[in-house]
């Protein structure tokens, strides 16, 4: 709950400083510095490794951007900053300028194309639902009369809510205060399934004691790309990140490291997270774009 | 940012079975309210109970056990005591495994605050004069006679003021239960946060509905203590406190 407060108090402090200019390219040569919005524990994508140590798929991305404009801004050194962003926090931080590149796990959609911009996709969620291997249920039709666990904060507790009104299904929902506790909702009996992004449940279940008790269905509710998040109506500096990650598309960096998050065994504990690229994930890199989740096709 | 608050995200639809996020938001007040006025009353109960055993004379077990549950009790942090009442006993002792998390949530805010007011009617009994129990037993009173007539109804009227913080308190403290799965005002504020990205105007209206609900457990405490005051001896001064 000190978080929430927190950020209640750090959004009342920023909303002072709203005017600001959108050339983020030269605030970033004047001042020698930028400031890269980091995550404590967004799964693979963003992650804390204590210390002031951050790590993951993003997090990598976004150092080889900074390399980059470094490179193109001709600047022999360029100091970087680190801002842990929340989920509450990330949106009002990138408008007021306290952070120019958020490199967390923000799902692109229209609602929030409003407010800020997206670099192009290179990573697409899917939500899906992880049950203990000896499970009868299947499919998502076998959800009802069930108890399902997502955690609280979360849009996969909104999308079940929509799909429960649509499909008809009668299921009881329970929620985690994080990750860890949906997962022994789950463990534990308590749930019947855990809803999360992909991710999330491969990492937790490679992290449980043991994994072989537990699967992810086929089964894909939602697909949702998530990007690296920068100012709205800055051209400029889009262009320069974009240009970056295209590049890394193209020298094969980004299937290097994609493969180095969630296939090999990866810190604090050197367990692999276990999830191939998905074809939603390799189409994005194929075609690059900044397209909002509205614009994918959903199950 | 002053024009740039967007009140009407409580006018929309959430998809779920509630047709506004309003209409859902005073549901979760529902679910704060039940959580803390059953908790509050388990509290009364048991930490009244607690509170005298602590004050028995010549019965030594019995201060014991007070002083065990008491100790037990304000020792744990109480988000960790919600979890251990949730995790851990389940585990332990699988019929508990049938109970809701609301009943546990109850039975966790409510010893947890027992606790806090077994101390609060122990000192208002060691606050009277010894005198006091000495003339009930000359009356002829037993134990439990002169505690009920003599001892308790001087020492709940001292106490009020405190107990309108305990009161207050849980319902505060009542917002942990988002933690297993309660959907009450906090469980609101942050699931809805992040599903309309509007943090500041949903935490803005939760606020209040905490604070009306602390505030209307004041003024109804206030209006017991006035009623109740003794003249003459709690200093008639002040209205709640």
């Amino acid at each position: 709950m000190k978080k929430q407060l927190l950020t209640l108090a750090i959004l009342a402090a920023a909303t002072g400083a709203m005017a600001q200019s959108n050339d983020t390219l030269a605030k970033i040569k004047s001042s020698g510095s930028i400031t890269q919005g980091v995550r404590e524990s967004s799964g693979a994508l963003a992650y804390t490794l204590g210390n002031g140590v951050y790590t993951g798929f993003h997090y990598e991305v976004c150092a080889n951007i900074i390399k980059d404009l470094r490179r193109q801004l001709g600047l022999s050194s360029l100091e970087i900053k680190y801002q842990p962003v929340t989920s509450a926090n990330r949106i009002p931080l990138v408008k007021n300028g306290t952070v120019d590149l958020e490199c967390g796990s923000t799902t692109n959609d229209r609602s929030r194309q409003k407010e800020v911009a997206f670099a192009n996709t290179l990573y697409v969620e899917e939500v899906r639902i992880a049950v203990k291997a000896n499970s009868p249920i299947k499919s998502i039709a076998d959800l009802g009369g069930k108890t399902v666990a997502t955690t609280t904060g979360t849009t996969s507790v909104q999308l079940i809510r929509q799909n429960k009104r649509a499909s008809g299904l009668e299921f009881k929902e329970v929620t985690g205060k994080d990750h860890a506790d949906s997962f022994l909702l789950l463990e534990s009996g308590r749930a019947d399934a855990f809803v999360m992004d992909g991710q999330i449940l491969a990492g937790n279940i490679s992290k449980s004691k043991a994994p072989k008790d537990f699967k992810i269905l086929p089964d894909v509710l939602s697909v949702e790309p998530i990007a690296i998040m920068i100012r709205k109506d800055d051209p400029a500096f889009k262009k320069a990140v974009d240009d970056s990650i295209a590049a890394q598309v193209k020298s094969g960096e980004i299937a290097k490291l994609y493969d180095k998050w969630f296939m090999q065994p990866i810190p604090p504990t050197n367990t692999p997270v276990g999830l191939p690229a998905s074809a939603a994930t390799k189409a994005a890199w194929a075609s690059l774009n900044d397209k909002p989740k509205e614009d994918y096709p959903q199950q | 940012m002053g024009s740039s608050w967007d009140w009407e995200v409580f006018l929309r639809d959430p998809g779920g079975a509630d047709p506004t996020y309003w209409q859902w938001m005073l549901s979760c007040w529902g679910w704060t309210v039940s959580v803390s006025l059953l908790a509050l009353v388990l509290a009364l109960v048991v930490g009244t109970l607690v509170g005298i055993l602590r004050t028995l004379p010549d019965k030594p077990w019995a201060v014991r056990l007070g002083t065990f549950w008491v100790e037990g009790f304000r020792n744990i942090p109480l988000l960790v005591q919600i979890f251990i009442w949730y995790h851990v006993i389940p585990a332990l002792v699988p019929a508990m495994k049938s109970l809701s998390s609301f009943v546990l949530v109850v039975l966790a805010l409510g010893f947890f605050t027992s606790a806090r007011i077994a101390e609060q009617v122990r000192s208002g009994i060691q606050t009277l004069p010894r005198g006091q129990r000495y003339a009930g037993m000359a009356m002829g009173f037993t134990t439990f006679q002169y505690y009920r007539y003599v001892l308790l109804p001087m020492a709940f009227r001292i106490i009020i003021p405190p107990l309108t913080s305990e009161a207050m308190n849980i319902f505060k403290n009542s917002s942990v239960a988002f933690a297993v799965s309660v959907t009450e005002l906090t469980w609101f504020a942050i699931q809805v946060g992040e599903e309309t990205s509007r943090p500041i105007e949903i935490y803005m209206g939760v606020t209040a509905l905490y604070v009306i609900s602390a505030f209307a457990i004041n003024r109804i405490m206030a209006f017991i203590e006035k009623r109740t005051r003794i003249p003459g001896l709690v200093a008639a001064s002040g209205g709640g406190h």
